[in-house]
């Protein structure tokens, strides 16, 4: 591959400057957006003298440590879950016929929006839900619903569970797309050969290369789970919620004087985060150690059946579940009175779909513009992206293009207020557009970093063949790059597609509600707690991106009929 | 994108206060206000977790389309306060004109902020429109008083609200049913865990703290009045022992409460609560409608009267489309649209005219709607007590969650 020119360096260099000042300033304006009012100064309300006042106010709040810390271990806790079930499974079973099968079952889970897996979830769990439906009262002797604290148990237990199922498929994915680049072969010959089992053997050769590789994806996890609001709503604890719920809770508050606490809160939450991360970098060092440890201590653990079977039960587990809510929100969709315990409705009536379809098109039509142009200027920008810094050795070490992932590691809600304040003060109007801006601020870390692992998987001799035959560097991407990459490309868009079909907030507070979506639709319709309706809305939600996965994995096929080796 | 950029910076250049220009609407010459109308887009900002109060919106939508050549979009909020807040956020942003709010389903709290703010568009319109004579103003006070607030004409009445318990009578005998806040903790005693309330500061969930608040408070004068922070503590002392009895024999022990009303109504089909309550009669009637409740629920009020209120609409001091939304405003104030609206079949909310005032055949229309079978009439609904004023319910929510936010 020819070297970049030193001009060409410079142009590259700038093109990252000016999308990392487009992509930065309304997050950095953001920021401001609830750093100034967190201080004691909003004009809008009055006040405009700094204090740190409502720092105080915040600290009198009953139960704030609680809330924080929860939220926080939470957090911890589904991101140290989720790495080591994916981990130890790609450990046990990467490269078995076992893997492929539970990838089949998992891969489409990483469609299903995280409000829709938490609806599924409540509804299998809950005393009143389909699994003690299923065994009452035959089994369990209960003729009315038992008093369990299920969802909403305060050691946040059930989000946890919640949240672990929908980041297993995402971290899996990701560590999927790293795994081609590392020798898993002769790396499970050789340490088969030194008397290791697949676990153990994979953990002292493979994992430190691997983990280097999902890291970024790692914290992405971290930071979500850390600071979620729709899942902890429906599974977290309550009393006292999480501290996103309740910062969520104060940003709309009728008393107006709310946002300063809001906004004090949401700075909190950005320290929460910060906290997360730190301790995060802790547990990798303490990891280091330990695996460093094991491999000079020469132990090997040959029989690992017990642990990949559990890893292999809990990936499954997580899919079985949530296809099983999802099917339960079905059948609630059609169903007609349904009493505890019947296992089944007593009668079936298409009337809410009767009554749903013809309100679902007017905010279907807005949500498929919004997610696929977002995606496909996402997955543009991210080429361009890439081909200047992602390629192996080059691999991205521009601090600037690092910060394009800033979106994906700050709290959502910690500055979605103060953008909206900007884009109303820069005189947008809540058109197309902008809520367009706002989802592709959202979309474009999702695709880069799904794409991001392929591109430097490439074997670069393929460009170097084709520079040899005289190609231009834009030939050979269009040309033999992409089309290589093409189903990596179309599974970044389909991710790209599915963070936009789920965005609530920034949809919300961006286009004013002018621009209804499915998921603006759905979180309104979920205040009326109606779960035939919320049936239908989330089956519609998790159908649409399931429907761009399956073109992602069946374009290839179509495209390269006739190239059987492209078919992959 | 670029251009993004730079329209951004050179916006907040501008954005440091360009205001005025819109000639406000006039509701004194309505004629001019139809006029001015016609071609607007009136965006409604209403709360959207209802599938029958929204084609009900949409209905209204449709009409106001056909007569006025006026459009009508229904923004389906989760929350009220959403509206606030985007108002809020055009105001610090210097939007004093333009906003992306015209119209506002509102309730007494979020009204009290708005006004206290001056986020309202004013001055008096409600009591201008042309459908105000037909308005029950003079044995209906709340529509003249949101929450103790003086509306001053800032909001127009939308409809009533009377807080009601439901029941099913195929499990509870309507004899061992309660008849006020004592004996509710009676009943929960011989009934643990089949009762409960939203979680504050959930609206229904602090009407029902209001409602016992007025029920054991014996100077109930002084709920009219803000909170004297003094006697607070002794203020609410009845109220706090009342429900430091009720939580260990409420649903979970009250270590969670249920998220809303139609939550509430899902865990009374489930079994899991046995009297449940809304803020409108109707709403079981329409919930056995829907399939949503089985046949036997009923409801029943409390002998010595029940909270009562009005909702209200409100238009923001920044909306774009004003006479939009006073024509639409005065659309859904008139006799057919309240018609429909107090229709079980449709929503099934109680009206805010007066049937002495209206004419003849629209009157013998409210008179002949069948209210459905778990409906209570009006006479039976008992009497309606006054709301206390916001201050009161702010200090409670405050205090609930010092006293029971954490769950052990």
């Amino acid at each position: 591959m020819a070297l970049p020119t030193e001009t060409g360096a410079r142009t590259l260099f700038n093109a990252n400057r000016l999308l990392v000042l487009i992509l930065g300033l309304p997050v950095l304006a953001g920021m401001a957006g609830i750093a100034l009012p967190a201080f004691g100064y909003l004009p809008a309300l009055g006040e405009s003298r700094f204090t740190l006042d409502h720092f105080a106010e915040l600290a009198r709040q009953p139960h704030i440590l609680r809330s924080t810390l929860t939220g926080l271990a939470a957090g911890l806790a589904t991101t140290s879950i989720s790495v080591a079930i994916v981990g130890t499974f790609l450990a046990g079973f990467a490269g078995t016929p076992a893997f492929s099968r539970i990838q089949h079952l998992v891969s489409p889970l990483l469609a299903v929006p995280h409000a829709a897996v938490a609806f599924a979830l409540a509804f299998l769990i809950a005393p009143s839900g389909l699994l003690p439906r299923l065994v009452s009262p035959e089994l369990t002797g209960f003729a009315r619903p038992p008093q369990w604290l299920v969802p909403n148990d305060p050691l946040a237990l059930s989000m946890i569970a919640g949240l672990v199922a929908k980041e297993i498929p995402f971290l899996f994915l990701v560590a999927l797309a790293a795994l081609p680049q590392l020798p898993l072969r002769q790396s499970r010959q050789l340490t088969a050969a030194l008397g290791h089992g697949h676990v153990s053997g994979f953990f002292v050769t493979l994992w430190p290369a691997l983990y280097r590789q999902i890291r970024l994806a790692v914290f992405a996890v971290l930071v979500y789970s850390v600071s979620v609001v729709d899942v902890a709503i429906i599974l977290g604890p309550q009393l006292p919620a999480t501290l996103p719920v309740r910062i969520a809770l104060w940003t709309a508050d009728h008393e107006l004087s709310a946002r300063f606490l809001a906004s004090a809160a949401a700075l909190l939450q950005l320290a929460v985060v910060a906290v997360a991360i730190a301790s995060w970098f802790l547990i990798e060092r303490f990891g280091k150690i330990a695996l460093t440890r094991v491999i000079a201590s020469g132990r090997r653990i040959r029989n690992d059946t017990p642990l990949r079977l559990a890893s292999a039960i809990a990936m499954a587990a997580s899919a079985v579940l949530i296809f099983l809510g999802l099917a339960a929100l079905g059948l609630w969709s059609i169903a007609g009175l349904w009493p505890f315990p019947n296992s089944f409705p007593t009668h079936f009536t298409p009337q809410t779909w009767v009554r749903s379809l013809p309100q679902l098109g007017p905010p279907l039509r807005t949500t498929l513009a919004l997610a696929i142009s977002a995606a496909s200027l996402a997955l543009l920008v991210a080429i361009m992206l890439l081909n200047r810094n992602g390629t192996a050795g080059g691999g991205g070490k521009a601090i600037a293009y690092k910060s394009l992932y800033l979106p994906l590691l700050l709290p959502e809600i910690s500055f979605i207020f103060g953008l909206q304040i900007l884009i109303v003060a820069a005189g947008f109007k809540p058109v197309f557009p902008t809520v367009l801006a706002a989802h592709f601020l959202f979309v474009l870390p999702y695709v880069l970093l799904s794409l991001s692992s392929p591109w430097r998987a490439l074997d670069p001799r393929f460009e170097r063949i084709a520079a040899g035959f005289g190609k231009s560097p834009l030939r050979i991407l269009i040309t033999v790059r992409l089309p290589m990459l093409l189903r990596a490309c179309l599974t970044a868009f389909a991710v790209g597609f599915s963070v936009s079909v789920s965005l609530y907030l920034p949809t919300l507070l961006i286009g004013a509600g002018r621009l209804t979506t499915i998921a603006t639709e759905s979180v309104a319709l979920a205040s009326g707690g109606d779960r035939r309706v919320i049936g239908v809305y989330a089956l519609v939600q998790a159908l649409l991106p399931f429907l761009a996965f399956l073109v992602a994995s069946l374009g290839p096929q179509l495209l390269f009929r006739n190239r059987r080796a492209m078919r992959t | 994108m670029i251009g993004w950029a730079g329209k951004i910076a050179a916006a907040l250049l501008l954005a440091c206060g360009i205001a005025g220009g819109a000639v406000a609407a006039n509701p004194g010459n309505w004629d001019k206000v139809v006029a001015e109308a016609k071609g607007q887009t009136v965006y409604f900002n209403a709360w959207g977790g209802s599938e029958n109060i929204n084609a009900y919106i949409r209905w209204a939508g449709e009409e106001m389309k056909a007569r006025y050549g006026v459009s009508v979009v229904h923004v389906k909020l989760d929350d009220t306060a959403k509206a606030v807040a985007t108002v809020v956020a055009e105001k610090s942003a210097g939007k004093d004109d333009g906003g992306s709010v015209d119209l506002i389903w509102i309730n007494g709290e979020n009204f009290a902020a708005m006004k206290r703010q001056n986020l309202l568009f004013g001055p008096d319109w409600a009591t201008r429109l042309p459908n105000w004579r037909y308005v029950d103003f003079e044995t209906s006070p709340t529509v003249l008083t949101d929450f103790t607030i003086p509306t001053e004409g800032l909001e127009s009445p939308w409809g009533g609200a009377k807080l009601v318990f439901f029941y099913d009578s195929a499990r509870t005998a309507a004899s061992a049913l309660p008849d006020s806040a004592v004996e509710l903790l009676t009943w929960a005693k011989a009934n643990p865990e089949r009762f409960s309330y939203p979680q504050p500061p959930d609206f229904i969930g602090s009407s029902f703290l209001k409602q016992v608040l007025i029920e054991l408070t014996v100077d109930r004068g002084k709920l009219q009045k803000p909170v004297d922070e003094e006697s607070f503590a002794a203020d609410a002392a009845p109220l706090f022992a009342y429900l430091d009895r009720l939580k260990p024999l409420l649903w979970r022990h009250g270590k969670a409460f249920p998220q809303n009303y139609p939550d509430m109504k899902q865990k009374l089909a489930d079994g899991e609560l046995d009297i449940i309550f809304a803020f409108n009669p109707a709403e079981a009637s329409s919930a056995i409608a829907n399939g949503e409740l089985p046949e036997t629920v009923r409801s029943f009020v409390f002998s010595g009267g029940t909270l009562g209120n009005t909702h209200f609409l409100a238009i923001p001091y920044n909306a774009t489309a004003k006479a939009g939304a006073l024509l639409f405003a005065n659309f859904l104030l008139s006799p057919e649209a309240q018609l429909r609206k107090q229709d079980p079949k449709v929503w099934g909310d109680p009206t805010v005219l007066s049937l002495d005032k209206l004419p003849a055949g629209d009157r013998s229309a409210f008179e002949g709607l069948d209210l459905g079978v778990a409906t209570l009439k009006p006479t039976e609904l008992g009497p309606a007590l006054d709301e206390p004023h916001p201050s009161w319910m702010t200090h409670i929510e405050a205090a609930w969650i010092r006293r029971y936010g954490a769950a052990n």
